[in-house]
């Protein structure tokens, strides 16, 4: 019999223009001792059916339709006293990110000890003994000593193993976890996910765990529910729905993975999701503006060489200069990228990478070290037309679509400024005629150009951001995470797209990511970084082969295990 | 990645393009404005003072500072209603036989345009200043902040009577008209640039670090023109609900100034000049010297208080 | 900790150290100290042997550090309306400025704090309706209106409280005579601290008001919630904590800011404190006891912001640790 029994959930919030519905009919059930997995892309209404459950729908949500059942009680509509009462007692909860769920000015000891108090009759002391054991239990060292100390004082992971502590204070029978690992790193993810199925199976605890990654779902959860814009579409065990998905919308989801095991040419295009299959008009690109007048020269040996680059950061200030502290980002990295090829960066976050392309993007200024740029040196460059002539060869496409672009400019502004900038068009029609092409090119029509950034969404923002970069006809592009903070089945276009322009326009590129499965798909070698430091470099079926360095081992084996992902939309496209 | 907040933010571009004009009458910032009764009531009553005090000559029924229309033996009449009322002066006169409400209309049109300028005075020097503080950083943004934070030590109030001591200790009192009223916005705009520069220079330090700023420093675009087009822009939302707060407490400061007696000169009386005036008449019974345009001061910095925090909750998306 | 706080001991002696400069500059070059001084029949060399006597004649620097040197042992020079030494002349009125301004201080936070926790927590309730327009009334009367209404009120109409002056007062030290202590002093002191405090009390609920908001929107209340915290330890324990940085900084900050607006309230209630001694200094261009005023009230302001800063450091662990974890 289920602990927790959801039936026809639907989610509602009111507004002043209509109603907008987060959830649709939803049904789900946990068993004890088991891990339902609720996967979907953002606005699919999966944080709704958590925060419904536990009774912290945001303001003005409300549940229109339904029930839901804990251990055969109904709680939906109970009153907000036994609601509150019931949370942390039968139902835990663990949230995304660590560094702000904890209180900053109160002692973990503090924090434990009154959440245990509050739901079982121990006394102080009895509730601290209870809380030190509940430390060592999500595997904090020392948790004699550290359990009074303050949340500053550990890191990210072992807060979020505090945060878990947290939520089993009083024994729960169900946990709701609302993507418990996707603010740490692969390594850290891969030791919380393994202390929940572990905890989970000794605790006989019911865990919901939503999340939009697919390699979480693979590796955890016994039960899947795939839900999109609001409606559950597939249901059932997780093996099978990976293994052989029925809705079109899961089919296509999970062939928009990107396989670590498999390199494709192009990725499936995901084409349950509206929007996505529009035809790119093309234009031919020896005759336009953006394939002629390419006058780069060709160089001999790599475009881009980069000799013991260093960096550090200020971390303490001081008048007097041996007071200053440093933190070294950059270590004397040191690399090469020839002509047309697709070089890739991969590592933690503080590992350096996105350090490496803003220093040579002129963005950084490096402590040491040299960078070429088809034999010109580029960091001590000081004539401004040469740097300018620089800058408009080499471009950058950055993480967040949502920061990237000026909200208070039109998109023809936008794309225009950089052609305007560098004078790369005599007249305005001209720039306009440019600019309606990129934005085309892009896929995103001539209609686009009077818009405002926030009519967009965030693939599309991406698209504005890569025609902005097409704008000075490059010939280096610089990727930084340019995908990380999209939904998996817009990073498969994303990505596609990359490949395409790169094939057109013979681009060079460095392409950063902490993703060793993208990686793979877009590169031809590949860096590992780790703490500032270059630690290989390598072919890229050669790093997953035969990986060198014993870290590029570590990270290869955290990769989340897609055996049982299903291969029929990838081995159509492999045909 | 997460899906908390209930937007449609993944699904195609919700509409097509509209007018500028479609788009603000539909816009929650327009509707917020018509659901709040006593805004819009704010609004009214802000520019009906506002238009009542820039046509003060056409609407007044007297001019207080033309002597022919002025008669001390008018001097002290009670407002209508009340025993010995005259029916020519609605509020009554003043102690030189002015009429009150005439008095008010021109002294509105002097609190308000030292309002304006000052306050216009220290958003152009406080935005300035933030602007390069945040942008530039290093050093540059420590001097400017520790001069921002070494004023900060001094109350508008207490900064605005000092400059005008100094000012009077270097002009002398000879020419006292022509120069207080410059001195007066001088002396309250530079009390209140701090804000401003403290408010854009934390949002420009936000800014800063977004990737659209180092999208065009990337494209070759120099600092000047990313602070001035891309960032400025950016940061102007906090400074437009600080400009209207201000304006309010600059005609606070502009009428405590006059009452206390260093502002502008009697000649050309203001709403403090006015109460100042009436101070001396209140134990003696007649109150309206002083009570009426007291309320004139209140309801305009009432009025434009109202609006100001309508703005500020307005623009602020974390509170809706 | 060590460090936050000799930084701040080092930041609060440079800003004593810019305001000691300006003052000096005041002091020494807006108007001519011996035309202040002497008659209009003074010969050139009388005028001379004087700036001789006062060292006017020194290099600026000298003059500058004798200035400093004075300051700090309370010699401030004479007042050129009154003849006589600026720390007397303000020592004499000091007290009752303090007594004023610790009495609307008071007034403030006791209200003031509650008012904006209540306002906070109950957004939608009534009576934080209430309070919020009553608030804005209180900030949109200028201080010295309010004064009026509440002598033509209190004093004039129901003749309940006087309208000037100290009333009684008793002295407890050479230099300090104290209104506490007797029935007429206390009585005096209700409306002038009523007036002077009101406009700080609405700030302070509005700021507490707002950040309590802010607050509550954070992770980690949401977190709190989610354990089954009971409304009570979320609002007092977790939520209320965590407003206090911001709202020590900006009430320091308006606590220094009275002693200044204490000018416009004593100007109102005739209350013979330093404020007064201010606003005729500035009529009258007596250029010392302004300097000295200037000096004073920033002394005042730096040693508020110290306590606030140590206070910060009680109240966050996160600067009690030296440099925690990067």
């Amino acid at each position: 019999m289920s602990i927790l029994d959801i039936r026809g959930l639907t989610v509602q919030f009111p507004s002043r223009k209509d109603v907008f519905t987060a959830s649709r009919n939803v049904n789900l059930s946990v068993d004890a001792g088991k891990i339902l997995g609720v996967v979907g892309e953002s606005g699919a209404g999966k944080s709704t059916v958590g925060n419904a459950t536990i009774g912290l729908l945001e303001h003005p949500g409300r549940i229109a339709e339904g029930e839901i059942h804990l251990d055969g009680q109904r709680i939906d509509n109970l009153d907000p006293e036994s609601m509150r009462k019931l949370r942390g007692k039968r139902i835990g909860m663990i949230f995304q990110d660590p560094l702000t769920s904890l209180d900053p000015l109160q002692t973990i000891e503090f924090q434990l000890i009154e959440t245990i108090r509050l739901h079982l009759p121990l006394s102080k002391e009895e509730a601290r003994a209870r809380a030190v054991d509940l430390l060592n239990q999500v595997g904090i060292p020392n948790p004699e000593e550290r359990i009074s100390q303050y949340p500053h004082q550990f890191s990210g992971g072992m807060r979020q193993r505090v945060v878990i502590a947290l939520a089993l204070c009083a024994d729960p029978e169900v946990v709701i976890a609302d993507e418990p690992t996707t603010a740490l790193d692969v390594s850290i993810q891969a030791q919380i996910l393994k202390l929940m199925k572990r905890l989970c199976e000794e605790k006989n605890v019911a865990m919901v765990v939503i999340t939009h990654d697919m390699g979480v779902i693979a590796d955890l959860t016994d039960h899947v529910a795939v839900m999109y814009r609001g409606d559950l579409v597939e249901y059932g065990e997780s093996r099978q729905v990976l293994g052989a998905p029925k809705h079109p919308y899961t089919q296509s989801l999970i062939a928009a993975v990107p396989r670590p095991d498999v390199k494709v040419h192009r990725f499936p295009q995901v084409d349950y999701i509206e929007g996505s299959a529009k035809p790119f008009k093309q234009i031919d690109i020896s005759t336009h503006w953006l394939g002629k007048a390419r006058d780069y020269k060709p160089v001999d040996g790599p475009l881009l060489s980069v000799k013991d680059i260093t960096m550090k950061f200020l971390t303490k200030d001081s008048w007097f200069p041996k007071n200053r502290e440093y933190f070294t980002a950059l270590d004397k990295v040191g690399f090469d990228i020839y002509a047309g090829e697709t070089f890739g960066l991969v590592g933690e976050s503080g590992s350096g990478k996105s350090t490496v392309a803003r220093v040579i993007t002129g963005l950084y200024h490096p402590a040491g070290g040299t960078a070429h740029f088809a034999g010109q040196e580029l960091t001590s460059l000081k004539d401004k037309k040469q740097v300018l002539a620089m800058r408009r060869q080499m471009q950058m496409i950055f993480q967040d679509p949502f920061s990237s672009l000026n909200s208070r400019m039109r998109v023809r502004d936008i794309v225009a400024e950089p052609i305007k900038f560098h004078k790369l068009a005599s007249t305005n029609s001209e720039v306009n005629q440019i600019v309606d092409d990129l934005l085309e090119h892009v896929g995103l029509g001539v209609a686009a150009a009077a818009k405002f950034p926030h009519e967009f969404s965030g693939g599309q923002r991406q698209r504005i951001s890569i025609a902005r970069a097409l704008a000075t006809r490059p010939r280096f592009l610089v990727c930084d995470e340019p995908t990380s903070a999209l939904d998996v089945s817009i990073q498969a276009q994303i990505l596609n797209l990359l490949k395409d322009l790169q094939d057109e326009l013979g681009l060079t590129m460095l392409f950063i990511s902490h993703d060793l499965a993208v990686i793979r798909q877009m590169c031809n070698r590949i860096g590992v970084m780790r703490h500032g430091q270059l630690l290989e470099v390598s072919e890229t079926e050669e790093l997953f082969d035969t990986p060198k360095h014993a870290y590029t081992k570590e990270l290869l084996s955290l990769m989340p295990s897609m055996e049982g992902l299903s291969r029929s939309n990838l081995e159509e496209e492999l045909a | 990645m997460t899906d908390n907040t209930p937007t449609v933010s993944g699904s195609e571009v919700s509409a097509a393009s509209r007018s500028a004009l479609a788009r603000f009458l539909d816009s929650d910032l327009l509707h917020s404005f018509l659901s709040s009764k006593i805004t819009v009531l704010a609004a009214i009553t802000t520019l009906g003072l506002m238009l009542a005090a820039l046509f003060a000559p056409l609407v007044a029924p007297f001019n207080p500072f033309d002597l022919a229309q002025i008669s001390i033996l008018d001097a002290r009449i009670p407002p209508i209603g009340m025993e010995w009322s005259d029916p020519r002066y609605l509020l009554g006169t003043d102690d030189q036989g002015r009429d009150l409400l005439s008095g008010i209309l021109y002294g509105m049109r002097i609190s308000l345009a030292v309002g304006f300028l000052s306050v216009a005075f220290a958003a152009v020097l406080g935005i300035s200043l933030g602007l390069i503080s945040g942008y530039v950083g290093g050093r540059t943004d420590a001097i400017i902040m520790r001069i921002a934070e070494v004023q900060l030590t001094f109350p508008a109030i207490l900064l605005a009577l000092l400059i005008d001591g100094i000012a009077s200790g270097i002009f002398g009192n000879i020419d006292r008209e022509t120069w207080a009223i410059w001195i007066l916005t001088f002396s309250i705009g530079l009390s209140f640039w701090v804000q401003y520069a403290r408010t854009v220079r934390g949002s420009t330090l936000v800014e800063k670090n977004k990737e659209y700023v180092q999208a065009a420093r990337v494209i070759g675009i120099p600092a000047w023109i990313i602070m001035i087009r891309h960032v400025l822009p950016n940061v102007l939302g906090p400074v437009l609900v600080i400009a209207t707060i201000n304006l309010a407490l600059a005609i606070i400061t502009e009428a405590t100034l006059s009452f206390l007696g260093v502002g502008v000169p009697s000649t050309q009386p203001s709403l403090g000049t006015l109460i100042r005036i009436g101070n001396d008449f209140l134990f003696s019974g007649e109150w309206w010297i002083a009570i009426f345009p007291g309320l004139a001061l209140a309801i305009l910095v009432l009025a434009v208080n109202l609006l100001g925090d309508w703005l500020r909750d307005a623009l602020n998306p974390k509170l809706r | 900790m060590f460090g936050f706080i000799s930084r701040r001991i080092a930041m609060a002696l440079v800003v004593m150290f810019v305001v000691a400069l300006i003052s000096f500059l005041l002091f020494r070059f807006v108007g001519d100290p011996v035309n202040q001084m002497v008659g209009v029949e003074t010969t050139p060399e009388q005028r001379e042997a004087l700036r001789q006597r006062l060292g006017l004649n020194d290099p600026v620097l000298t003059q500058f550090f004798r200035y400093i040197w004075g300051a700090v042992q309370f010699d401030f020079g004479n007042s050129y309306q009154f003849k006589q030494p600026v720390a007397d002349l303000i020592g004499r009125r000091l007290p009752a400025t303090l007594e004023l301004s610790f009495a609307s201080a008071i007034f403030a936070l006791l209200l003031g704090i509650p008012m904006g926790v209540y306002t906070g927590l109950n957004r939608d309730s009534w009576l934080s309706k209430v309070f919020l327009s009553v608030s804005l009334v209180g900030i949109s009367l200028p201080t010295f209106f309010i004064g009026i209404l509440f002598i033509f009120l209190f004093s004039v109409t129901l003749q309940w409280l006087p309208s000037f002056g100290r009333g009684e007062v008793v002295q407890i030290a050479p230099f300090w005579d104290t209104g506490f202590l007797t029935a007429s002093g206390l009585k005096a002191i209700i409306l002038p601290a009523i007036t002077l405090g009101l406009y700080q009390m609405t700030l302070i609920m509005r700021l507490i008001r707002a950040e309590m908001l802010e607050v509550m929107r954070t992770d980690h209340i949401k977190f709190a919630r989610a354990r089954g915290l009971p409304n009570r330890s979320v609002y007092y324990v977790h939520a209320l904590k965590n407003t206090m940085v911001p709202v020590i900084t900006i009430t320091g900050l308006q606590l220094g800011s009275i002693i200044a607006f204490a000018i416009i309230t004593e100007t109102v209630f005739q209350w013979p404190g330093m404020g007064i001694l201010f606003l005729q200094a500035v009529q009258n261009v007596d250029i010392p006891i302004m300097a000295a005023y200037l000096l004073l009230t920033a002394f005042i302001f730096v040693v508020i912001n110290l306590i606030v800063d140590l206070l910060y450091v009680v109240i966050d662990p996160r600067l009690r640790t030296e440099r925690g974890r990067a």
